[in-house]
């Protein structure tokens, strides 16, 4: 296969992933291993999963760190160019209409009533996967007290997201240096 | 509002919240609540969590649903006409995207380094604990007298929560609660 092939080959599989992954995030995990690790054998199953876990520990959708990683491996930086592409372009496009189109509905009555009854429903969507997460996250009555902490600085005293994930970072590395350290000896 | 004066808010404004947006999907509202609704100012409460209504029904993450749609809307209703709001909407999804793109691409030169480096696993860990947070502030964020206006909205939250719990569809029940606003409203 030429070159300008496995290029648009790249940007064909993450735009279809891109295209069907209907709420973001970890929904669509199972839909790009597919791709990635049975059709195409990109990457074998285990070399995915370390690449799952580093994808999830940079910021950002987790999605296009995925397509990035992919290109990159494939056919270096321009590869992930390709893919990061791909994944956006789907959503882009249909976002993009809709706002267009939904910008001169706003303020109808009808739409407005509709929206009326999805909002409630939108925080329920948010709330509701806590639980599952927490538990995944490894919260245990001795932790609780960060996320609860966290949710009460950034709702109550209005403090940037951005401060608080720089602390977390570094009190991540403090703890590892001072703590963990010092039980081993 | 100047118009590359717009356009130049909009894209530092994106590149903050892909650089701060760890933990993806809901993690990253209350970033992007605080950058576009409390800082700037170019969508209300209720129109951001329409955008959040309408990213859980569409393909994609969050974080480019927000930045196609805010980039379009913030240009438009300045008085700017679509193709330039087309050119906002660009630019928004592509200042998110820029983070992951510089640092996955670091990554695949570190990987190996990365995967097991004790001070990141350890920041990792505590970073997990201040997503969870950060989730729930996004919900107790939108839990304001703007999309709970009465009783029913506090009925449609309690219902759709434990049908979403049930891992009932999200876009069956986003589809759902609209019609049940426009019964009730």
């Amino acid at each position: 296969m030429n070159l300008a092939k496995q290029y648009l080959e790249l940007f064909l599989v993450f735009f279809k992933i891109g295209a069907f992954t209907f709420g973001g995030g970890y929904a669509m995990i199972p839909l790009i291993r597919n791709e990635v690790v049975n059709k195409k054998k990109w990457l074998a199953d285990n070399e995915f999963m370390d690449m799952l876990a580093l994808a999830q520990s940079v910021p950002g959708p987790i999605s296009l760190n995925t397509a990035i990683f992919v290109g990159n491996k494939r056919l270096g930086f321009k590869g992930s160019l390709f893919t990061g592409a791909g994944i956006i372009l789907p959503s882009f496009i249909i976002i993009l209409l809709i706002a267009i189109v939904f910008t001169q509905f706003k303020d109808n009555q009808v739409v407005e009533r509709i929206f009326r009854g999805v909002r409630p429903a939108v925080v329920a969507l948010i709330v509701a996967p806590l639980l599952g997460l927490g538990k995944s996250a490894g919260i245990k009555i001795s932790n609780i007290w960060v996320p609860i902490t966290v949710a009460l600085l950034v709702w109550l005293l209005k403090i940037s997201p951005v401060y608080i994930i720089l602390f977390s970072a570094i009190f991540g590395i403090l703890y590892f240096l001072f703590i963990k350290q010092k039980t081993k000896k | 509002m100047e118009l590359t004066e717009l356009y130049l808010q909009l894209f530092i404004s994106f590149l903050k919240i892909g650089l701060f947006g760890f933990g993806g999907g809901y993690a990253m509202l209350p970033l992007i609540q605080r950058e576009v609704v409390d800082i700037h100012g170019w969508i209300s409460v209720n129109d951001f969590t329409d955008i959040v209504a309408i990213s859980q029904t569409t393909p994609g993450p969050i974080a480019f649903n927000s930045a196609t749609y805010i980039g379009y809307t913030a240009i438009t209703e300045a008085g700017y006409s679509t193709g330039y709001g087309i050119l906002g909407s660009a630019i928004s999804t592509l200042a998110v995207s820029i983070p992951s793109l510089i640092l996955m691409t670091l990554v695949c030169l570190f990987f190996f380094r990365l995967k097991n480096n004790p001070w990141l696993q350890s920041s990792l860990s505590v970073l997990k604990l201040t997503i969870i947070g950060l989730i729930a502030s996004a919900a107790l964020m939108l839990m304001n007298e703007h999309n709970f206006i009465d009783y029913k909205s506090w009925i449609i939250f309690t219902i759709i929560m434990i049908a979403s719990i049930r891992k009932v569809d999200p876009i069956l029940l986003i589809v759902l609660s609209g019609i049940a606003g426009l019964i009730l409203y």
